[in-house]
Order: structure tokens, then C-alpha cells, then sequence
């Protein structure tokens, strides 16, 4: 009952003062907005990557080579310490072996629906006259696009039979047909292209054209724009005189498989047993899943950085408040005074004024969050995501308000409370 | 209302018949509401400039009695009234309101006697501003914790009691002084307290006003059968109540039966 009473006089009191609460909540309002704001574009910037990731294929598990961790050897081999050749070259007998691959396969049949292998080949330019496009030649086997979905605008993918016969065949964009083909895709097939890769010069036949997906990273001019091409892994391989076996592959799982992690987990326990006695090297996986996981995890941290940045606005608007209670206190001394003379206990007197102080930063918390969010959603709009409300931050900042009212409230409203009633009565 | 003065301020000095036992409260008639004795009050003890305000005052008022205590700036006029409204304590003596031990009452006790067992009438008035009249008169109630629907009924009563009923929702700015002195009024009586305490009731508002206001206080007394305690400086008014009790530098120099109010 009494706290209804009390709420109603806070909204009395506020409104009495209109100019004068707003200017108080000003404080709350801008650091519960910029904490909003900030929640908002990092809410919305999780879920577009997540999002992103989900379409690159949530049943992928890269496998890969890693260093193993040497810190103790370095600093025991006085000889190795600071020299830069520490990190060692993967040499032949490091890379995963088609053997391992296909026994892999075999071993977990039931499990994998494709094993996807890639090596970088190079970077490097398609000329003709004055044409160009940017590429990275990238060498594939036939089931890469398991993992790697692209749109197909004319011709075909690499095939089993590119690789076995290692010819030079070549996928690329449509940017690239837009550079060098005038746009026309079916023109592009079958025409024999020039790609010059540091230095040396290496001639494909186009078979097919995908279509270019603009990345939300990437910030380059639609000319100069690098976009993949891919030949066969074998063709590559000769090109590159690379050794055998491969430094990573994507396998890519079967729908049946649940739990990603624990499938990705087998694997690297399967690979454990060809790398035990590797002192350099060891498998790990990562799935996407982690990756997404530890990219929200960095823009987590950031977010909370600034957000505690902006939370300092907050303590300042928290100040604020606890001036302008104690000036209000100081105002209302005789009404204090004729509260107590009246029979109000002192910790009615100091509830009222909490509540008070309370209400003052919940209103600052409501319009902050209204202007946070409108603030984010711009700011989203801008950088190119889907608005999404943080519903936590939204739920964590009506509670923080409170808090502040509260925290900011007390000192005012408890010298309020212990004020003499006589002293109050007689306060000119 | 008829103003049935007879000899009412004669009783308590005289024994004759008094306005409560009119009434028929005969088994209260002489039971002693506020009993003050040897109350001596100091202040800033311990130090250099310690101050005795009160010197040992023995003071006892009856049910149903109005009486003003009256006295010169710096007599301890508002240090007794302070203590008698129970918003202070005695340094000395013993203070029994209603046979409640005062002198022994913590902060909190003494908040719960000031709004059940007295009701204060300040010269300035004291409402809350930016509150109408009612929600003035409820207050009291509201902590005394009585529930709203009767808070306002007893409000609306109280409030047409002194002559306000038709202004009860005007705020208590738009009320000139002896409008906000009858809302004031309207609150002390809110929770039916032991006794009103009026200080200086009339000293803020002219003399037209002033006599109506009391007359609402003779009416609270007579017809009421109320205990009031009226601090004033002004002889004139105390004379229109039923026993003077005059203060000087700190001690009750005399005490002296009032007289018929003029034009009753």
C-alpha cells in the first residue's frame, strides 16, 4: 500500500520538477543508451555471423595441422632461443597423407558424407590486352564444394575426372567474366585463360562460372575485387611441386551426426596415433561451431570493454541523481519534519525518498534504453545487419537503473531519514 | 452548530461540570492525559555553552481540558512543546502521555505516539504542498496503516467537520491561510489522538480568520470533548481557554483560570 503511495508522490514530486528530473535523467539516459546502443550492434553483429556461418555449413569439421607448443624447449635450448627459424617448416612427413585420409573415411563411414581438400596454390592476375581480374588459384578435389556451397552460373564443378587426369581445367567467378568476358558466362567456357602466379605463367580452360558472394568483410572496389578460382588439387600439386598429403581438409559430416564437437573430437583421437610420435606437429579441429563460438566470444570481450567505457557515463548520471535528491531533500526539509511530526517512521521517510530516486532512474533506464536501441538500430542499418534486441542488456539496464537509484538514492534519502524533527520543523 | 460555552473553562479549577462528562465520559473524567514532572531539559551538554532551557516543570493535564500555555519569546515555550508533541525528550523528569512512558520511548515508539496519540496544529500550517486537501488529511492514516477506503471516509468527515468539505480536492496552494489552517486542523484529528497540540494556530493569519479558527477548536473541545494543549503568546486567546499556564525563563511562573470568550 505504502509503496504504491510512495510511487505515486515520487511521480508527483518528478512532475513538479519537470525541467529539473529531465536534466538529472539526462545522465542515466545517456549511459543506459550508449550501453544499449552498443548491445544492440554487437546483438546484431553476432547474429549476422552466426547467421554467415550457418550458411558455410554447420556440419563442417576443418581438420588441420598445429605446432605443437615448444615454449619449454625454447627456453631450455639456449641455442633455439630467440632465433627465427624456431617455427618449423612442415616438411613431408608432417602433412596428412591421402592414406590417412581414405583410411579416415573408411573408419567412420557411417559418420562422414564427403571429405572436402583444398591447397592454396597462389595468388595471381588473369590478363589478356589490357583485361584483368585478381584470383586465388585454389586446387580442390571433387567433394570441396560439400562443404563450400557456391552457386553455379554456367558450366560445371572440378570433377573426379579432372583430378585423375590433372588437367587444366579452372572454376572462377563472375567477376572475373565480367572483367575479361564482357559479363556473358556460357561466352567465358571453354576459353583458355592465362594466370600469372609470381611470376611464372600457367594457362586453364574455364569449365565452369560461380556466381561471387559479396563477403560482409571484405571492403574492396567491384574491379579489383580477389575472387577464388579453383583447378584440380592434383593439377596444382604439379604446378606448385608441393610434397604430397595435405596440410588441412573439411570433412564434412552426415545430417545424423548431432553433436558435431564430439564426431570432430573422434577425429583428432583417430589422428592421434599418426601424430603421437610427430614432435612438431599435432591434428586439431575446429568446427564451426568453436569458430563461431570464439568470434563471439572477441566481440563479446570488446563489446563489454566499451560498454564498461560507457558505463562510466552512468556512474556519472548516478552522481547526478544523488545531487539533485540531496538538493531536493535540503528544499523539503519541512515537509520531512511535518512527515515525522505526523507519525512517519524514519524508514518511511527514507523509502519515500529511495523510491523516489528509484523511479527517477528507471525513467532515465526506460528513455535510455528507447534511445539506445534507436541509436543501435541506426548504426546496424549502416553497418549492414538485421537490428536484433538485446534482450538481456534491455533487462540488465532496467535492473542496473534500479540499482543506481538505489545505490545513488541512499545516502540522500537516509540523511532525510535521520533528520531531527524538530530541527526539519523549524528549517526556514 | 450551536457554540455551548456555560462555564466550561471553570472545570478543571473549579471541579464543576465538564464538557466530556456532558458527553458521558464519566469513567475518564479525571484521568490525566500528559503528567509532567520536574522536566528539566538542557542542551549542548558537556559543553562550554550548555544551556538549560526548562528548569523542572510539573505540569498535569486532564481529559477533555483545554489549556494554553503562554509565555515570552525565550520562556521554553517551544522546548516544552516540543516535548509535550513527544518530538523530543526531557534531559530529566518523567513525561506520561496517556500512560505511555515517553522518556523511555525509542525513535520509533515515538513516531507511533505522535501519530496515533497527538495531533499537531502548526502556525504555518505544514500541508503538504502540491496535495489536495484529502490526500492532507489522510495522511496520518495512510501511516497508521488504515486502508484507503476508510482514509478517505474518515478524511471527507473531518473535512466537512471544520468547514472544508465543499474544497477537498483543491490542492493545499490554492487554499488561503485559514483554509489551510482548518485542513491542518482536519489532519491532527485524523487518527481520534489523545490530544491537539496547537502552536500558535492564529499567529500566521488575521484577526477574522483567527477567531474563526478558533472557534473551531472551542467546538472540538465542546462538542468533541477533545483535549487541547494551545501555545500562544498572545494572552488575549489564552484567556478564552479554561486554565493559563504561564512559563517564564524556563519555569511556570503562574497558573490561572481563563474566561468566557468574548461574544460567545
Amino acid at each position: 500500500m505504502l509503496i504504491i503511495e510512495n510511487i505515486k508522490l515520487a511521480f508527483i514530486s518528478l512532475l513538479a520538477n519537470k525541467m529539473r528530473a529531465l536534466l538529472t535523467m539526462l545522465g542515466i539516459i545517456i549511459g543506459i543508451g550508449s550501453v544499449i546502443a552498443i548491445m544492440t550492434v554487437s546483438s546484431s553483429l553476432t547474429t549476422s555471423i552466426s547467421n554467415t556461418f550457418q550458411e558455410m555449413g554447420a556440419n563442417n569439421v576443418t581438420v588441420g595441422l598445429k605446432e605443437r607448443s615448444t615454449s619449454s624447449e625454447t627456453t631450455q635450448n639456449g641455442m633455439k632461443f630467440g632465433g627465427m627459424n624456431k617455427t618449423a617448416s612442415i616438411d613431408a612427413e608432417d602433412r596428412i597423407t591421402d592414406e590417412m585420409i581414405s583410411e579416415l573415411k573408411s573408419q567412420m563411414k557411417d559418420n562422414i558424407d564427403a571429405i572436402a581438400l583444398s591447397e592454396s596454390v597462389g595468388s595471381g592476375t588473369v590478363k589478356s590486352g589490357s583485361d584483368y581480374a585478381n584470383i586465388t588459384v585454389t586446387g580442390i578435389n571433387e567433394d570441396y564444394f560439400e562443404s563450400n556451397d557456391v552457386k553455379l552460373l554456367a558450366g560445371r564443378h572440378i570433377k573426379t575426372s579432372d583430378l585423375e587426369g590433372m588437367k587444366n581445367v579452372i572454376m572462377v567467378s563472375d567477376k572475373v567474366v565480367d572483367n575479361m568476358f564482357d559479363g556473358d558466362p556460357d561466352a567465358a567456357l571453354g576459353e583458355k585463360i592465362s594466370v600469372s602466379i609470381d611470376g611464372t605463367y600457367y594457362y586453364y580452360y574455364i569449365v565452369g562460372v560461380y556466381e561471387y558472394e559479396e563477403s560482409s568483410f571484405s571492403s574492396s572496389t567491384d574491379e579489383d575485387v580477389t575472387t577464388s578460382a579453383y583447378i584440380p588439387i592434383t593439377t596444382g600439386k604439379a604446378q606448385t611441386h608441393t610434397d604430397d598429403g595435405y596440410t588441412q581438409f573439411t570433412v564434412v559430416t552426415k545430417a545424423t551426426v548431432s553433436d558435431v564437437s564430439t564426431f570432430a573430437t573422434q577425429i583428432e583421437n583417430f589422428f592421434s596415433t599418426y601424430y603421437m610420435s610427430n614432435e612438431d606437429y599435432k591434428i586439431t579441429t575446429t568446427t564451426l561451431e568453436s569458430m563461431t563460438e570464439s568470434l563471439n566470444n572477441t566481440i563479446q570481450t570488446v563489446t563489454i570493454a566499451i560498454a564498461f567505457i560507457a558505463g562510466i557515463s552512468l556512474l556519472v548520471g548516478g552522481i547526478g541523481v544523488m545531487n539533485i535528491m540531496l538538493v531536493s531533500i535540503t528544499e523539503r526539509t519541512r515537509e520531512i519534519g511535518t512527515r515525522k511530526a505526523l507519525g512517519a517512521k524514519n524508514g518511511l521517510i527514507r523509502l519515500q525518498f529511495i523510491t523516489e530516486s528509484v523511479i527517477l532512474c528507471l525513467v532515465g533506464g526506460v528513455l535510455g534504453i528507447v534511445f539506445g536501441f534507436a541509436l543501435g538500430a541506426v548504426a546496424a542499418e549502416i553497418l549492414g545487419y538485421a537490428a536484433a534486441v538485446p534482450v538481456l542488456a534491455i533487462i540488465v539496464a532496467v535492473g542496473f537503473s534500479m540499482v543506481i537509484g538505489i545505490f545513488f538514492g541512499y545516502y540522500p534519502a537516509n540523511k532525510a531519514a535521520k533528520l531531527n524533527p524538530i530541527d526539519a520543523l523549524r528549517y526556514e | 452548530m450551536s457554540v455551548k460555552r456555560k462555564n466550561s473553562h471553570e472545570n478543571t479549577v473549579t471541579g464543576k461540570e465538564h464538557p466530556a462528562e456532558r458527553e458521558g465520559v464519566k469513567k475518564n473524567i479525571y484521568k490525566n492525559v500528559i503528567e509532567l514532572r520536574h522536566i528539566i531539559k538542557r542542551f549542548f551538554i558537556g559543553q562550554p555553552n550548555e544551556l538549560e532551557i526548562l528548569h523542572g516543570i510539573d505540569l498535569t493535564v486532564k481529559e477533555g481540558e483545554f489549556l494554553s500555555i503562554v509565555g515570552e519569546s525565550g520562556s521554553g515555550k517551544s522546548t516544552l512543546m516540543n516535548i509535550i508533541g513527544a518530538l523530543d525528550r526531557p534531559t530529566e523528569g518523567d513525561y506520561f502521555l496517556d500512560d505511555t512512558d515517553i522518556c523511555k520511548a525509542k525513535d520509533k515508539k515515538l513516531s507511533e505516539i505522535r501519530n496515533q496519540k497527538i495531533g499537531f496544529v502548526f502556525q504555518t500550517y505544514n500541508l503538504l504542498a502540491r496535495q489536495t486537501a484529502l490526500s492532507n488529511v489522510e495522511l496520518p492514516m495512510l501511516y497508521a496503516g488504515i486502508r484507503k477506503p476508510e482514509r478517505i471516509e474518515r478524511a471527507k468527515e473531518l473535512l466537512s467537520l471544520v468547514g472544508m468539505g465543499e474544497r477537498m480536492e483543491h490542492k493545499s496552494d490554492e487554499l488561503s491561510g485559514g483554509q489551510k489552517q482548518r485542513v491542518a486542523i482536519a489532519r491532527a484529528m485524523a487518527n481520534n489522538p489523545s490530544i491537539i497540540l496547537a502552536d500558535e494556530p492564529t499567529g500566521s493569519l488575521d484577526s477574522k480568520t483567527g477567531r474563526l479558527i478558533m472557534d473551531i477548536f472551542h467546538r472540538l473541545h465542546e462538542e468533541e470533548g477533545k483535549t487541547i494543549v494551545f501555545i500562544t503568546h498572545s494572552p488575549e486567546l489564552a484567556k478564552e481557554t479554561e486554565r493559563i499556564v504561564t512559563l517564564a525563563d524556563g519555569v511556570i511562573v503562574d497558573e490561572s483560570r481563563g474566561r468566557e470568550r468574548l461574544g460567545a
